[in-house]
């Protein structure tokens, strides 16, 4: 059982990853974060039932996280199309160095 | 109510030496004072040369200068005379112990210092001694240097740098006085290394003129060649004896003489003399120190600082009587040093030259003295000669200064130092033409003047060890020392007439016949002031009487051995290990005054024959050729010292230190980490374009390949 779950979340942070590394779109790098981060969480819960319930806390603690950091991020996407227009990430370079 | 630790303080400065019956005196309270003085003098006058603001000059013109600053003409002496005052209070606190009772004062006094470095069973005091070859070296140097001092005030009233002069001339004295008075060789390091600093100052002190500068570096690099050996031997008394302070370390190494560790640390030892006191192979540094001010001449390189050398032997008697193949050693140094450097003398046209030379030579005599083992008589010849070569130097100083201001009153460009520009000054400067004369006679030593009498105890001195003394049953490279101490006496005579003949030579040449100083110029010589003119004067009263301090046994009147009897319980037991208890006859004695007082008189007459015509002016002197050619360049020592170490040095360190070695490691680290950086800032540059997708790509890339390599390992 542990191990098909662990197969699974693999894939899924996989997925994420590729997501992540491929698209332009902010919104749809968000959800790809998501995914991994999710893809984690299965792995955690998968694990606890080895290790005790460490694994459920350390589940709860991270969508605590997430939610937070989707509410900040979604915010950012919307300042950045309000100033640029767009939220293709690769015609954004005023961090070039 | 004082408070504890003030009281500690107090009195760990008195209460250290309790059964010495100098501690808790005057006397020995007052030590550490006598080279405080003139450090606060040379930070009062630093500060004044430091803050120096604009100010008229004699000429009128706006500059910055210090001549004539009142408080520098006040302090600059003013401190070295306090000292000389303290110094004679000490001297007669001595004097009152050492005549309640005999043997009272024969272990010095040590004074408890603070702590200079402590590192496992190494510690080191800021410890100073009082003995009695200490306290007379103490004033010596107070005393004539009181005299330069006033002097100088007279010689550099109008120099820009007067300040700065006497901060200099200040701190001299003050690390002479630490030198002397050091209980341990790193402390008598330190006043050692202090003086050269001085030394060195001083001779560039006009430092706008290349030369002086160059003589100045000079005299500072060969001196670290003596060091060296300086260092070398306080590591081996280290190692053998694991002490330093003087008590403890001659201790030791009494109890060890003859072995070869004594051998080596006299060895090293004296290597360290020949740099300070100028002999041969490290006596080419004296002769171009005389670049700087006149009265340093007199004071560093004449009277004091290249005497040290003939101190530390004297200090270090109970190391040098335990190697008898090193005093040997040092005698045949001192010997051939008198001899070479009173040739030279002969042929010298500036007048500071030939006493520069005339001082190498005094000063090998002083090394024949402490070689054969007769301290007292070194330690004689040192004051003596502190006397009349100061004399000689201030006599010297007073001309030229007035020469120079002849000079500079018609604008003509001629050398001051010159004896072709003299003759006949005897006429303008009466009172300086007497006292250079009783100096003249005293160092040719015609009785009954100082240098007659020193000179006379160091040549029968030496004859009565080559007699017999355990210093002639050692030998030196295979020769009998009783055949190497004839030796070293003969060359001593010889000596002896050679410098009554440069002597009297110099003499003539600045004082007799007609003026050659120029038609326009004889209006402005002129005599010293009275601030000059007091101290010659007061030098050839000393010179005069100077004698007295150490009279020999024969003389008929007057108190004989005082300063024997003086510094016996310093030197005494040294003396006898060396000289043993052997003494010539009087018959004997009083033929070897007569040779003494005849080389003196032929030395005389044949410099009255040769220079009595007098030459006309500068071209009718004779020329440089052939033998006096040699004399006149010196033998050519520095031309060839200049080929043989200095040239190849100087092309090893331009050829392949600066342009090989320095040029490589440039290149490599310099242009070469120069070229990495911007290579890899242009890389980063690529890199960093602003497309974030690419950065995420690349902590992917990163963590994949982290990910393998934690996993492959």
């Amino acid at each position: 059982m542990i191990n098909e779950a662990l197969i699974v979340s693999a894939i899924l942070f996989s997925i994420g990853v590729l997501g992540v590394l491929t698209r332009r779109n902010a919104i749809i790098l968000f959800m790809c974060a998501e995914l991994m981060l999710n893809a984690v969480n299965l792995s955690f819960v998968a694990l606890a039932k080895l290790h005790g319930v460490t694994g459920h806390v350390f589940v709860v603690m991270v969508m605590t996280i997430a939610a937070a950091e989707a509410a900040v991020g979604l915010a950012i996407v919307i300042s950045v199309f309000r100033q640029f227009g767009t939220v293709e990430m690769s015609a954004l370079r005023t961090l070039r160095g | 109510m004082m408070h504890p630790i003030v009281l500690h303080l107090v009195q760990a400065g008195t209460v250290t030496m309790p059964g010495h019956p100098l501690a808790g005196t005057t006397a020995a309270n007052l030590l550490g004072l006598l080279p405080l003085l003139p450090f606060l003098g040379f930070v009062a006058n630093g500060i004044v040369a430091m803050t120096a603001k604009q100010r008229a000059n004699a000429a009128g013109e706006s500059v910055v200068t210090t001549a004539r600053h009142p408080l520098v003409t006040a302090l600059g002496p003013g401190v070295i005379i306090a000292a000389f005052a303290v110094a004679l209070v000490i001297f007669f606190g001595m004097q009152s112990v050492a005549a309640r009772a005999p043997g009272l004062l024969d272990a010095p006094y040590i004074s408890a210092g603070a702590t200079w470095m402590h590192v496992g069973n190494l510690n080191i005091t800021w410890s100073f001694q009082l003995d009695q070859l200490s306290i007379l070296m103490v004033l010596v140097i107070t005393g004539i240097g009181s005299l330069i001092h006033l002097f100088s005030v007279g010689y550099m009233r109008d120099d820009p740098g007067y300040a700065r002069y006497f901060a200099y001339l200040n701190l001299f004295v003050a690390f002479m006085l630490v030198l002397v008075l050091g209980a341990s060789y790193p402390v008598m390091f330190l006043g050692w290394e202090g003086v050269g600093l001085c030394s060195y100052l001083l001779i560039g002190f006009w430092f706008n003129d290349r030369a002086n500068v160059e003589a100045g570096k000079k005299a500072f690099v060969v001196n670290r060649v003596g060091d060296f050996g300086f260092l070398i031997a306080m590591f081996l008394i280290w190692s053998t004896t694991q002490k330093l302070d003087f008590v403890g370390a001659h201790a030791a190494l009494g109890g060890m003489a003859g072995t070869s560790a004594v051998m080596a640390i006299a060895l090293f030892l004296f290597l360290g003399c020949a740099g300070k006191s100028a002999q041969i192979p490290l006596y080419i540094w004296l002769p171009d120190a005389m670049a700087g001010p006149t009265p340093v001449s007199a004071l560093i390189h004449a009277a004091t600082m290249v005497t040290a050398g003939v101190y530390l032997v004297a200090r270090a008697a109970p190391i040098f009587s335990g190697a008898p193949e090193a005093s040997l050693l040092v005698a045949v140094v001192g010997a051939v040093t008198a001899l070479f450097a009173a040739t030279i003398a002969l042929r010298q046209w500036d007048i500071k030259k030939v006493l520069a030379y005339s001082t190498v030579s005094q000063l090998g005599y002083m090394f024949i003295a402490v070689g054969t083992g007769a301290y007292t008589a070194g330690v004689f010849h040192l004051v003596t000669h502190a006397f009349f070569k100061a004399l000689l130097f201030l006599g010297a100083g007073s001309v030229i200064h007035s020469l120079h201001a002849a000079y500079h009153h018609t604008h003509r460009h001629e050398d001051a130092q010159d004896l072709r520009n003299m003759g006949g000054l005897s006429k303008f400067m009466p009172a300086t033409f007497a006292a250079m004369t009783i100096a003249t006679l005293a160092i040719a030593g015609v009785p009954p003047l100082a240098g007659f009498f020193s000179k006379d105890e160091i040549l029968s001195s030496v004859f009565a060890r080559a007699q017999s003394s355990p210093l002639a049953n050692a030998s030196l490279a295979g020769v009998s020392g009783s055949v190497v101490l004839y030796g070293v006496y003969v060359i001593g005579v010889l000596t002896a007439l050679l410098t009554a003949i440069y002597m009297t030579r110099m003499l003539l040449l600045a004082f007799t016949g007609e003026n050659r100083t120029g038609e326009a110029e004889q209006q402005a010589l002129h005599e010293a002031p009275a601030v000059m003119t007091a101290p010659i004067l007061g030098l050839a009263l000393l010179t005069l009487i100077g004698g007295w301090l150490n009279l020999p046994k024969v003389m008929p009147v007057g108190p004989t051995g005082l300063l024997e009897h003086w510094l016996a319980p310093v030197t005494g037991a040294s003396a006898l290990k060396l000289a043993g208890r052997g003494e010539i006859a009087h018959q004997t004695e009083l033929i070897l005054i007569g040779v003494a007082v005849a080389i003196a008189f032929i030395g005389i007459a044949i410099a009255f024959a040769l220079y009595r015509k007098p030459i006309a002016d500068k071209a009718h002197a004779s020329p440089d050729t052939g033998l006096a050619g040699v004399l006149a360049h010196a033998y050519n020592v520095d031309a060839g010292i200049d080929a043989v170490i200095v040239r190849p040095v100087n092309a090893f360190a331009s050829g392949f230190l600066t342009r090989g070695f320095d040029v490589v490691l440039d290149r490599t680290f310099s242009v070469g980490g120069g070229l990495f950086s911007r290579a890899a800032g242009l890389v980063g540059n690529r890199l960093q374009d602003g497309d974030v997708g690419k950065y995420a790509w690349m902590v992917a890339a990163g963590a994949i390949v982290m990910l393998a390599a934690f996993t492959l390992a």
